[in-house]
């Protein structure tokens, strides 16, 4: 057992330098993923909500409703699980070359800026259908899962933003990198449960 | 925090070092500290203030059913509008605005870094946010009494259509308020647990392994991942009550497609893992008080540890307990009646435990510790009173009636209000660097506790007799306006005032012990955990002559081999 080494020059002390041992995860990505285990279950209630009302109603979706548009919605899934894998891919790199990084965080933010743009896309051409917020239990649930879900994707491309943007200054640290890429993964994860319970 | 080079381990940590090597201003210090301790105080007496507040809503309303129709001091005449915001309120105050500020938000950012031996939290500025908007959604529930139509009066569990409708809740933005707040404080216990839980995990002193860390620290870690994993369907539930009150959706509107019952699965499945949420910290506050005024190890450390984990496993199982009548399955309600009596199993458990850590000890019966007996024997009388009403069959009878009210106020009374004063007056040495005054404590204890009983042990025979819980004028049922039942309703309201009344003696003996008190020392109550090796109080930083390190578990007492009879964690062998 060391005694207590001095703090360091930023005054505070770090466990894992003293043993020269790191923690298991860092507190960054710790707390995110204590974060997202929330957000999962935010979605789950949204989510079984959802299904609950669809199983109880006698028909649905609902007959005078316009339907939501699968193949567009699954081009634009698409978009966004390339978005999450090219994260993964700057992050395998960040750790052997910090600048051959740059190209895929910013292919991921540009992927994951028209995933949004798209969706919003559909928000207004289902809206100009007659698909409002009240019109049907389908239209209420389809704009608050989906809304939420947007909200999550906009807070997310913002930290990646500023992700990039350390990256270019060269302040970017793996453990940044990390807790912004688990915060996305769950953006990018959410999506396809979604489309599979609100859309087929 | 854009500008400064991170080191270690991110930005976090390089926020943490930009504070703590110049003087602080008055407002640094105290009105946005980013100081654990002073978070943990801020928490500690906004939610102190609360508790005023819900006990004096219980007064008023109270004084209405004792004495129907009277001009009650200090409110004037209860109308039923004004009766169903005060007990919409009490309840929704007591619950998120006490218990969880002072159990898990004070009690945890004051003692995870001092008894894990670190300087502070791992996010020192997402603590500070957490009480900022912690702050803002105690503004925004009081706020919603000075709105047209008052707060909100559909019951703390706002089931719809009683809540989304203003001609039934007779509450206008009220309603809207009382949610969004609930909405905000669950935020800032969010943003809270994320630092508990990642700094008992990542910044523990050097030899401190998992089965040394302190019980209460681990009961505030899993109160804290019950509280994340439970918490979302709530908050979903939470939006879809805002939309349906104010944009027209119908989530929950039986008319229109919605589901009326789909708000209470959505609430229970947050409020009964709810209730482990606040016992868990509790139950670990009174593990730390037996251990050291009975001079022994805790009897079965891994055995409470476990339990609690089991108890938080169990606890996302049983929330349709709560909806027995709510037209669920009976084939449903089964299951639900053998999983909530399965969870009295770890919970027996736990104050066996601590029985038999009582058995044989040399107990000191000081303020702390009466405080800590009366919490495992009050709180069994809340936990053998609930599986009557967790058996399906009796439930049909008991649902909603006093029975079930005395039944949770013998729970939640002992969580917050006994935990918490065994908490308090154990750590006040530590927190304020003065001992209390033993008489007055001791006084302020017995007509606590005393009256405490008074007020709820007459409410399980009105309960058993069949009074109903949301009446506001018993004179009306010519069933429930018997003279004996108003007798028993009159002797519990004089109990309240009386209790409510002691509670002064405890805030003088803080005042005064806080001014003119003998000086602690670092350890009067000569206990093994870290925070006793600290200054009392302890400086920013914690350990400004450097941080300690461990070498054993926290309870070892009475050690054989040791002449004195407790041994620090921090002591080498």
């Amino acid at each position: 057992m060391s005694s207590t080494s001095p703090p360091n020059n930023h005054g505070i002390r770090l466990v894992s330098e003293e043993h020269g041992e790191p923690n298991v995860v860092s507190s960054g990505v710790l707390g995110m993923t204590l974060f997202v285990m929330t957000e999962i279950m935010l979605f789950s209630g949204m989510i079984s909500a959802f299904a609950i009302v669809k199983a109880s109603s006698a028909i649905w979706p609902p007959p005078d409703q316009p339907r939501l548009p699968l193949e567009e919605t699954a081009f634009n899934t698409l978009a966004l699980l390339a978005s999450g894998v090219l994260l993964y891919l700057a992050q395998r790199r960040f750790n052997v070359d910090r600048e051959s990084a740059r190209i895929p965080i910013i292919a991921s933010v540009g992927l994951g800026t028209f995933f949004v743009l798209f969706q919003g896309w559909e928000w207004a051409s289902m809206l100009a259908q007659g698909l409002t917020l009240t019109s049907s239990t389908l239209g209420s649930f389809f704009y608050l899962i989906v809304g939420t879900h947007a909200l999550h994707a906009i807070v997310a491309l913002g930290l990646l933003f500023r992700i990039w943007r350390r990256h270019a200054m060269g302040w970017l640290q793996p453990s940044q990198l990390a807790t912004a890429a688990v915060f996305w993964y769950f953006v990018v994860g959410a999506w396809p449960v979604i489309y599979w319970q609100l859309y087929l | 925090m854009a500008e400064s080079i991170p080191v270690g381990h991110g930005a976090d940590h390089a926020d943490h070092g930009d504070h703590g090597h110049h003087e602080m201003s008055f407002t640094e210090k105290y009105v946005f500290p980013l100081d654990h301790k002073m978070i943990a105080m801020q928490y500690m007496f906004t939610g102190m203030f609360m508790a005023i507040i819900g006990g004096f809503f219980a007064y008023v309303f109270r004084m209405q059913l004792a004495f129907p129709g009277i001009e009650v001091p200090g409110f004037g005449v209860v109308t039923p509008a004004a009766y169903n915001s005060l007990v919409t309120n009490h309840g929704t105050i007591m619950i998120f605005w006490v218990a969880m500020p002072v159990l898990i938000a004070a009690f945890g950012n004051y003692l995870i870094p001092l008894m894990i031996g670190a300087d502070d939290m791992v996010f020192p500025k997402i603590n500070r946010l957490s009480y900022q908007v912690f702050l803002v959604s105690a503004f925004v529930i009081l706020g919603a009494f000075f709105v047209e139509g008052g707060a909100f009066g559909g019951a703390w569990t706002a089931y719809p259509p009683l809540s989304t409708k203003a001609e039934y809740n007779l509450s206008g933005l009220g309603s809207t308020m009382w949610i969004t707040a609930v909405f905000l404080e669950f935020v800032a216990f969010l943003l809270g647990g994320i630092n508990f839980i990642t700094t008992a995990m990542n910044s523990r002193a050097p030899g401190m392994k998992m089965w040394d860390i302190p019980m209460v620290v681990w009961m505030i870690v899993i109160a804290s991942i019950l509280f994340m994993l439970s918490v979302g369907p709530l908050l979903a539930g939470g939006i879809m009550m805002i939309f349906d009150q104010n944009l027209g959706t119908a989530f929950f509107d039986p008319d229109r497609g919605g589901d009326p019952i789909l708000w209470q699965h959505l609430f229970w499945f947050f409020g009964h893992p709810e209730v482990y949420v606040v016992l868990l910290p509790a139950v670990g506050i009174v593990a730390d008080v037996i251990t050291t005024f009975s001079r022994k190890k805790l009897f079965g450390y891994k055995t409470v540890l476990y339990t609690a984990i089991g108890t938080g496993v169990l606890s996302f199982t049983v929330w349709a307990h709560h909806q027995f009548i709510a037209g669920i399955d009976p084939r449903m309600a089964n299951v639900f009646t053998v999983t909530t009596l399965l969870i009295s199993v770890p919970i027996a458990e736990m104050l066996f435990v601590y029985i038999a850590t009582l058995y044989g000890g040399s107990i000191t019966l000081t303020t702390p510790m009466l405080w800590a007996l009366a919490f495992i024997f009050e709180f069994l009388i809340g936990g053998v009173t609930g599986i009557f009403l967790g058996a399906s069959g009796n439930d049909i009878f008991m649902h909603d009636t006093y029975f079930v009210l005395a039944h949770f106020h013998y729970t939640f009374y002992p969580i917050a209000i006994i935990g918490t004063f065994a908490g308090f007056t154990y750590w006040f040495p530590k927190m304020f660097g003065k001992m209390m005054n033993e008489g007055l404590g001791k006084l302020h204890f017995w007509l606590t506790i005393l009256t405490f009983n008074g007020i709820f042990l007459p409410l399980f025979v009105l309960g058993a007799a069949g009074q109903h819980r949301r009446i506001y004028d018993f004179q009306n049922y010519p069933e429930l306006a018997q003279p004996w039942m108003q007798d028993i309703r009159q002797f519990a309201t004089i109990c309240l005032c009386v209790m409510l009344g002691a509670q002064l003696i405890f805030f003088y003996n803080v005042i005064k012990s806080w001014m003119s008190g003998p000086a602690s020392g670092k350890n009067p109550w000569r206990a093994n955990t870290l925070e006793w090796t600290a200054a009392s109080p302890p400086p920013h930083g914690n350990w400004p002559e450097g941080l300690p390190n461990v070498y054993r578990g926290p309870y070892e007492y009475s050690h054989p081999d040791r002449e004195e009879d407790y041994w620090p964690q921090n002591e080498p062998a």
